[in-house]
């Protein structure tokens, strides 16, 4: 008889769900119940580099913002380290390099304040060009979904880029390129991610 | 530079698809393009850690996190406790739990809920805790009531915890909901049925354990948690995942 294969088998993911606040972030839920909530502040006061602002909408397959939606944001610092034991090297006090951000619920608009991440490795020795990592869950959305923030700005990085490189289809790479712009003086990057339909955002399986 | 050992890859058969019908919202928030699969890098073998001074240690227990002094929310006394694992069955300990929840009529408590159920004065409807070093994590809470949402005329949601895990790295990163043994209403709902897989669902629904009840007190559901699985590097020492 051959021996069973004794893994056990995730748990299967479900939507968020319309009240998804309550839970991460109650404030918008509106009310106030822990000392502090967590996600507001991703790169901290010390951190080095560009300081910048991302924002953008959500839209859904029909053209319409998506109001109730939460996306989390996963990056590394200037310097291209994360912060956690594997990721690549020293970070600074109060870098934690993760945030959650909601939208506005009658405007559909997000916004989150951090620092221009470096380059990280790739695989194989390649270089990965700078990039935000988001996963993005709301009602109607049974699992959460991956995809990654490039910059405008880092042209020649993100033409070597592996992971960009692996989209067959060079129509679909600029749904991944936040374009920066100036608002009150300070660096601001458009990312508008869609869904669904002739301008779909890619959307990765990690 | 070595290459990082890999989480395994998740099987997207036990999960929903994106785009299921039966859960109408589903239809214009799913993508039509297939999903670009996406070896691991030092981007998602790492993830957000957390620490004791992150939360308060009275956060995980619902009667009392939003009770006035003196009071308690009304329903039916619970708690929901488990252990988070991986799929090598390895208890991922210090890992951050957040549910939230209805209370015992189906309302919840959030300015976009307007079901004619009421309010509970004495019930906000979330927690969050840390696993201990086994991976083990409890909340005290009270049974929350089914409700009715607008996706079919006369669609009602079975009793259910949302619960929101991260492991140790962002690719573990996952939200999903708790259900309780024995309701009707499981096999019925759009969404418990987004999932294709019987078993999958079933690992969804949390068993009565009258061993960890405190009798007299309060029930208790066991509801076990199962993040991805990390591959070994062979001839290799390393410090984690192994």
């Amino acid at each position: 008889m051959p021996q069973t294969l004794n893994y056990l088998r995730e748990t299967a993911s479900q939507t968020a769900g319309p009240y998804v606040h309550i839970g991460l972030a109650p404030g918008a839920a509106g009310f106030d119940i822990y000392r502090q909530e967590l996600g507001w502040d991703i790169a901290g006061r010390n951190a080095e580099g560009e300081r910048i602002r991302v924002e953008g909408l959500v839209i859904d397959g029909t053209g319409s913002p998506v109001k109730d939606v939460l996306i989390e944001i996963w990056q590394a610092n200037a310097q291209g380290h994360y912060a956690h034991p594997e990721g690549g090297g020293p970070v600074e006090d109060g870098f934690r390099g993760w945030g959650r951000v909601i939208t506005d619920f009658d405007t559909g608009q997000w916004g989150f304040e951090t620092v221009k991440p470096g380059s990280v490795p790739g695989r194989n020795g390649s270089v990965q060009a700078p990039h935000l990592n988001l996963w993005i869950v709301a009602r109607g959305i049974n699992v959460g979904l991956n995809t990654r923030l490039y910059f405008d700005d880092e042209s020649d990085a993100n033409a070597a880029d592996p992971v960009l490189n692996l989209i067959e289809w060079q129509n679909r790479r600029p749904t991944l390129i936040a374009k920066r712009g100036l608002q009150d003086g300070k660096p601001v990057y458009r990312f508008d991610i869609h869904l669904q339909g002739e301008h779909e955002t890619v959307f990765f399986d990690v | 530079m070595r290459q990082p050992a890999e989480y395994y890859q998740r099987d997207r058969t036990l999960h929903p698809p994106a785009y299921t019908p039966g859960y109408k919202t589903s239809v214009a928030r799913s993508p039509r393009q297939a999903l670009i699969s996406l070896e691991n890098t030092a981007s998602e073998i790492t993830g957000p850690r957390f620490g004791h001074g992150d939360i308060d240690p009275g956060d995980n227990d619902l009667i009392s996190n939003y009770a006035r002094p003196g009071e308690s929310p009304i329903g039916e006394r619970i708690i929901l406790h488990g252990r988070v694992l991986d799929e090598n069955a390895r208890p991922l300990p210090r890992t951050l739990v957040e549910i939230w929840q209805a209370n015992a009529g189906g309302r919840y408590r959030h300015r976009k809920d307007t079901y004619l159920a009421p309010i509970d004065p004495n019930f906000g409807g979330c927690g969050r805790t840390l696993t201990d070093e086994n991976g083990y994590f409890f909340f005290r809470t009270v049974k929350p009531g089914a409700y009715p949402w607008r996706n079919m005329v006369n669609n009602w949601r079975p009793a259910h915890i949302h619960v929101s895990v991260f492991g140790a790295a962002f690719v573990q990163r996952l939200i999903t909901q708790c259900y309780f043994e024995g309701d009707p209403l499981i096999p019925i709902c759009p969404i418990v049925q987004t999932i294709p897989d019987p078993q999958a669902i079933e690992q969804l629904v949390a068993k009565l354990d009258l061993n960890a009840t405190i009798p007299l007190d309060s029930i208790a559901y066991k509801f076990d948690i199962v993040l991805r699985g990390r591959r070994s590097t062979l001839f290799e020492n390393r410090l984690e995942g192994n």
